[in-house]
């Protein structure tokens, strides 16, 4: 039962934590840095149930972010959604072509799946620039009537931000939840040897289509209350590459398959940037430091910073998640 | 009596090469078949086309009634079909205990992850590895690594066990014992197909053997009146007074 792991009321108390510091004396430039950590954890928990959990390389993680913003910002602002439902429709209409895209790419393997995952955001991205109801490369700005519904810009810029936090929890609390059924046993067998694991009576097709769907699903909300919060959208910031490289970094960083790596990593990449990025001159520096890191953490400790825990004191494994 | 497993003219081709070819047999409930022949015979290939990793290009394959000719891998494990790998085929990151776990998670059974533990510990128990579980599979020995395909495989509770080669790389006494487990598994009531190279070991396990060469199947019998075939000592043994020899030490 998930109710009996430590880390199941860890993360409730983390997502309390993060509600609760900006909300007191009204702290608006906690809560925008803390919005960044909490996206960064929800993209980072959800690639890592791709790469961790089944051992698929996704460099096109991002795009299932983009589109729930795109979906998000053209069901509220356009149609007159209530945000929720908006983020909820986003949701399923990303999973659901995640599937269709899953059922297609997952017959590749290592590399050759890892490229055809840029060729989804490449592809998706052109779509995007020459599809018209979504304002072509210009995009789309949200009409302020969609603030409106929520008592004002500054009252629904706080429920937004309640919303991401319901997410980054959800989010780790499905890496949990995963982690420790049947399911992800069944991920983990493929992600270790995906013949020996069909071989075992694994259904392999199924279960990386299903993974790959559900992955798709909270980035996709996240991304629709995100571009909400934003109140613009363009596919090249809705689709960008480097979002995607990053939050491989995230997982290399933390501990790829864990789920307090995925999330310590998230933290530690948002933080390592946001204090590169106060200083003017090093505008993307992020990027060199990033790199740098990634190349130490693959030389000396593979697994990450969870990994490395692991190696050192191999009874956590039992504990960290 | 019905045959548990009835292959029927199958023949496997890769490209130009046919490596099975127009395969015949069968093999009853609670027998040990064995399966011999020399390198690069067909026998492994024989393996992955009646477990569903290689689709056959001819031929029939009924278990237990039902035609699994082309079905995938999986299904044919739920229908209690189940198989250790000649190379050894670990989830390396994973415990003991969740390797063998795998196997009975999405074995016959299909058993939800606390009854699929249980079974789990039994048959580490039964295999001798009750000590080991806790252990990541890829810090096994060779030997260790032997047992838990084997584990791994009866964890999915079968009917038929498929064993290729369980026995190569192991040292005497671990091939004694691991002689012990291949027959403590039959006393069970498993049916084994088994491919083995160790003479003396097959010539003894055995019920009845089929003999391959070049993707033919070259002899079917009883192990003594194998071993006597003057075509499969060509062939294979080498040697004319082999079966004796054999026998004698038994």
């Amino acid at each position: 039962m998930i109710f009996r792991r430590p880390l199941f009321w860890l993360i409730l108390i983390l997502s309390a934590a993060f509600i609760y510091l900006p909300l007191r004396g009204q702290n608006v430039p906690l809560r925008e840095d803390l919005i960044l950590v909490a996206i960064a954890i929800i993209l980072a928990s959800n690639l890592n149930l791709m790469i961790g959990y089944t051992g698929y390389v996704n460099f096109g993680h991002i795009v299932f972010y983009g589109l729930g913003g795109y979906f998000g910002l053209y069901l509220t602002s356009i149609r007159g959604w209530n945000l929720v439902l908006a983020a909820l429709a986003a949701g399923v209409a990303v999973s659901f072509l995640a599937l269709l895209f899953g059922l297609g790419i997952l017959r590749l393997r290592g590399a050759y799946f890892a490229l055809a995952t840029i060729g989804v955001l490449e592809a998706i991205q052109a779509f995007v620039i020459n599809f018209d109801p979504w304002g072509r490369s210009t995009g789309m700005y949200l009409s302020f009537e969609s603030y409106q519904a929520w008592g004002g810009a500054m009252r629904a810029l706080w429920i937004d931000y309640y919303l991401i936090i319901g997410i980054m929890a959800l989010s780790m609390i499905l890496s949990l939840g995963i982690k420790i059924s049947k399911f992800g046993l069944g991920l983990f067998a493929i992600r270790e040897n995906e013949d020996a694991a069909a071989v075992l009576g694994v259904n392999t097709t199924v279960y990386k289509a299903i993974v790959y769907s559900v992955s798709a699903f909270l980035p996709a909300v996240a991304g629709a209350l995100m571009f909400f919060k934003n109140g613009m959208i363009d596919p090249f910031v809705a689709f960008e590459f480097m979002l995607s490289l990053e939050g491989i970094v995230m997982l290399m960083l933390g501990g790829q398959g864990s789920v307090t790596g995925a999330a310590l990593g998230a933290g530690m990449y948002e933080w390592l940037r946001s204090s590169l990025l106060t200083s003017p001159k090093l505008s993307d520096f992020q990027l060199v430091i990033a790199g740098g890191l990634l190349l130490v953490v693959v030389l000396f400790a593979p697994g990450g910073l969870i990994g490395w825990v692991y190696r050192l004191v191999p009874p956590s494994r039992e504990v960290i998640e | 009596m019905t045959p548990l497993l009835e292959v029927r003219g199958v023949s496997k081709r890769f490209g130009g090469l046919l490596a099975v070819s127009d395969v015949s047999f069968t093999l009853n409930q609670g027998e040990i078949l064995g399966l011999i022949g020399p390198n690069g015979a067909g026998k492994t290939t024989l393996f992955n086309v009646v477990n569903g990793v290689y689709k056959s290009d001819q031929g029939s394959i009924t278990f237990s009634g039902r035609d699994i000719a082309g079905m995938s891998p999986h299904k044919i494990v739920h229908l209690g079909l189940a198989r250790t790998h000649q190379i050894v085929q670990p989830l390396n990151e994973m415990t003991v205990l969740d390797n063998v776990t795998v196997g009975a998670c999405f074995g016959r059974e299909y058993l939800g992850l606390s009854a699929a533990r249980a079974v789990a510990r039994e048959v580490l128990e039964q295999v001798g590895m009750g000590s080991r579980t806790k252990v990541l599979a890829r810090s096994l020995t060779i030997a260790g690594k032997k047992r838990l395909e084997v584990a791994r495989a009866l964890a999915a509770k079968p009917a038929l066990l498929l064993l290729d080669e369980v026995l190569a790389g192991l040292n005497p006494t671990e091939v004694a014992q691991m002689i012990e487990l291949v027959r403590s598994i039959r006393d069970r009531g498993v049916s084994i197909f088994m491919i083995e190279h160790l003479m003396q070991a097959v010539m003894n396990l055995s019920d009845r053997i089929v003999v391959l060469n070049f993707g033919q199947k070259l002899a079917e019998g009883r192990p003594e009146d194998v071993a006597r075939d003057p075509q499969v000592v060509e062939a294979y043994l080498g040697d004319p007074d082999i079966a004796e020899k054999l026998m004698e030490k038994n």
